[in-house]
């Protein structure tokens, strides 16, 4: 053969070279893609573990009669507020204004959360009175156990707004409670 | 001169004797460099005392500041060198659109510019936080409290980003690692590759006037000494500039953070204060995602606008793109102001269209409000000056960066207690 009908032929059909360069390129980025699969979970968010002060583990709050209906008593090392409502209900509130995430104090007077940020404000229920924020605060789920309040602070419960069957009602008897 | 040499290596042998003119470039490029060495020296430097950690960062800062002997200048230096990074970079990307040597050829400088920019920014950023104190702690918390509003990846990213459901350790960790390692082996890689693109179309592109054609055989001068020289004397003068104000000005500590208590009032790093401005107007899925995406992919695009003419190295492209930089720059800092005040003093106390569900009234409406009258701007000005594609775009890059500035100094000085407005004297105290 003349090397221009050898050539031909090379081109005419996939020779091994091609097959083994196109070969090492597909395990190229199969190594890479397992780099990348390695990496992703190395830097993954570990499962948060309680802070010694208790949060992000159970906090109890205290007795179910320390609470008077329509206050807000604030959990500093549990970051959270537990509000009861005027009919006795129970909400564990995040401290934690829903806009950008600035802490939000307590104002009694006003009966409000204001941020000192950019004024977003909430009631009672955590529900939005005032914008720039756009949903209520985030909860955290309450058990009443013997009469005393129990706030699980692992997980907040995200909520668009304040809806009646997200309050906790201490039981008649001395049964533990469902969760919100 | 035959010498085998590192830096001249990084040189060609000679260099368009008009290219050296100072007040083309102004350095700026050299500088940026010379800063991003100056920080990285004063930042290994620091690496030795700096401990990354909730409990022992503030502790460690303070007795850097201290107990170290040159410790508080090794954080200045640090401290201005990357405020003053950030400034040098914007100047540097205005300097190279408004001279056109982004088009054509040099594509991909400009895209690999663009990625040093947010290589930039982010080694702003996430070097903020370390410090642990409460300006730190509360600027970053409100900050990725905007990633948020990201749709689909942003409650994802935000919870990458602080490594766990909330600000913490693992956040301190994360971000001095990404600070320390992952942005500077960015800048190692892209650094380079910007300098070898930039070498291989021509280096600096020739400043030419207004009606001088583009000189393809101009007269060369040995780099050594012409450029050398120069670029030394330059160095020398910026690290110079940045030691001496590091022996007055002291990098900020305030008290340390504490997440049980927000400042007020809160706010984000000088150079995302513009953001933080059109999120106090817009809808955050709007002020955090459209437009700053928009914003992107238009930078990006930039040097794909096809030019019919070739106007590399002349200021501003020609007298009408001067005169139209000029007046877009008016309009902008006219107009943004005023929308400012309307938006803050009309349309929100009016709580205009209520039924409406917020993301339609304060997102969707006022983007596209925005947008329309952004465009009519430039078909006004097509009709009336009939000026080219590019001197058009060039008009409205004017526009809206001005209009960006206005955000970012009205958000900086005239915010005060709850992001209200007042005048620059109440911002720590509040209107009376």
């Amino acid at each position: 053969m003349t090397p221009s009908d050898e050539n031909t032929a090379k081109a005419a059909r996939p020779s091994r070279r091609s097959f083994l360069t196109k070969l090492w390129w597909a395990l190229g980025f199969v190594a890479l893609g397992e780099f990348a699969a390695v990496a992703a979970g190395f830097l993954r968010p570990r499962r948060p573990v309680a802070f010694k002060s208790g949060f992000g583990g159970i906090v109890t709050a205290g007795a179910v009669k320390d609470f008077a209906a329509g206050s807000v008593t604030a959990f500093k090392r549990g970051r959270f507020y537990l509000a009861r409502l005027e009919d006795g209900g129970f909400l564990a509130l995040s401290r934690t204004c829903t806009h950008l995430g600035c802490t939000l104090p307590w104002n009694d007077q006003k009966k409000q959360f204001i941020c000192p940020c950019h004024a977003s404000a909430f009631d009672i229920t955590g529900a939005v009175v005032r914008p720039p924020a756009a949903r209520a605060l985030d909860t955290y789920a309450i058990r009443i156990v013997k009469n005393r309040v129990k706030v699980d602070t692992a997980k907040p419960i995200r909520r668009s707004q304040f809806r009646s069957d997200q309050v906790t009602y201490a039981p008649k008897t001395g049964k533990p409670s469902s969760e919100a | 001169m035959r010498t085998n040499n590192l830096i001249l290596h990084f040189r060609p042998r000679t260099v368009p004797e008009k290219a050296l003119r100072f007040t083309f470039t102004w350095g700026l490029g050299g500088t940026a460099v010379v800063l991003v060495l100056l920080l990285a020296t004063s930042g290994i430097l620091m690496k030795f005392v700096y401990q990354p950690v909730p409990d022992r960062a503030y502790a460690s800062v303070m007795a850097l500041q201290q107990e170290v002997r040159f410790g508080q200048f090794v954080r200045n230096v640090h401290h201005i060198s990357a405020n003053a990074l950030v400034i040098v970079v914007f100047l540097h990307m205005l300097r190279v659109f408004f001279s056109g040597a982004f088009l054509g050829r040099r594509k991909t400088s400009w895209i690999i510019g663009l990625v040093l920019f947010t290589l930039v920014l982010a080694a702003n950023f996430t070097g903020y936080l370390l410090p642990w104190d409460q300006l730190a702690y509360w600027a970053i918390t409100i900050s990725t409290g905007m990633l948020d509003y990201i749709p689909a990846a942003g409650r994802w990213l935000k919870a990458a980003a602080f490594g766990g459901p909330q600000i913490g350790a693992a956040t301190l960790q994360i971000f001095f690692a990404l600070h320390t390692a992952v942005i500077p082996l960015g800048l190692i890689i892209f650094l380079p590759y910007h300098f070898w693109r930039i070498r291989k179309t021509g280096g600096i592109i020739i400043p030419r006037r207004c009606n001088e054609p583009p000189d393809h055989s101009p007269v060369l001068v040995p780099v050594m000494p012409e450029l050398l020289l120069r670029e030394a004397v330059t160095a020398l003068v910026a690290v110079a500039a940045v030691l001496l104000l590091a022996v007055f000005i002291n990098a900020p500590l305030g008290p340390e953070a504490n997440p049980g208590m927000s400042p007020n009032p809160t706010k984000a790093p000088w150079y995302f204060a513009g953001l933080q401005e059109l999120l106090l107007h817009i809808h955050p899925l709007f002020a955090v995602f459209v437009i700053p995406l928009l914003a992107a992919l238009a930078l990006l695009v930039l040097p794909f606008i096809p030019s019919k003419t070739d106007t590399g190295g002349i200021w501003f492209r020609s007298r009408t793109g001067r005169r139209l930089a000029l007046i877009s720059a008016v309009a902008g800092g006219f107009a943004a102001p005023l929308l400012i005040l309307i938006d803050a003093f009309w349309i929100k106390p009016l709580n205009w269209l209520p039924e409406l569900a917020p993301l339609v009234r304060g997102g969707l409406m006022p983007t596209s409000a925005l947008l329309t009258a952004v465009a009519g701007y430039g078909w006004l000005l097509h009709r009336k000056f009939h000026a080219t594609r590019q001197e058009n775009i060039q008009a409205l890059f004017v526009l809206l960066t001005v209009g960006l500035l206005v955000l970012t100094v009205v958000n900086i000085w005239f915010r005060g207690p709850a992001m209200a407005l007042v005048w620059p004297w109440q911002i720590h105290t509040g209107a009376p």
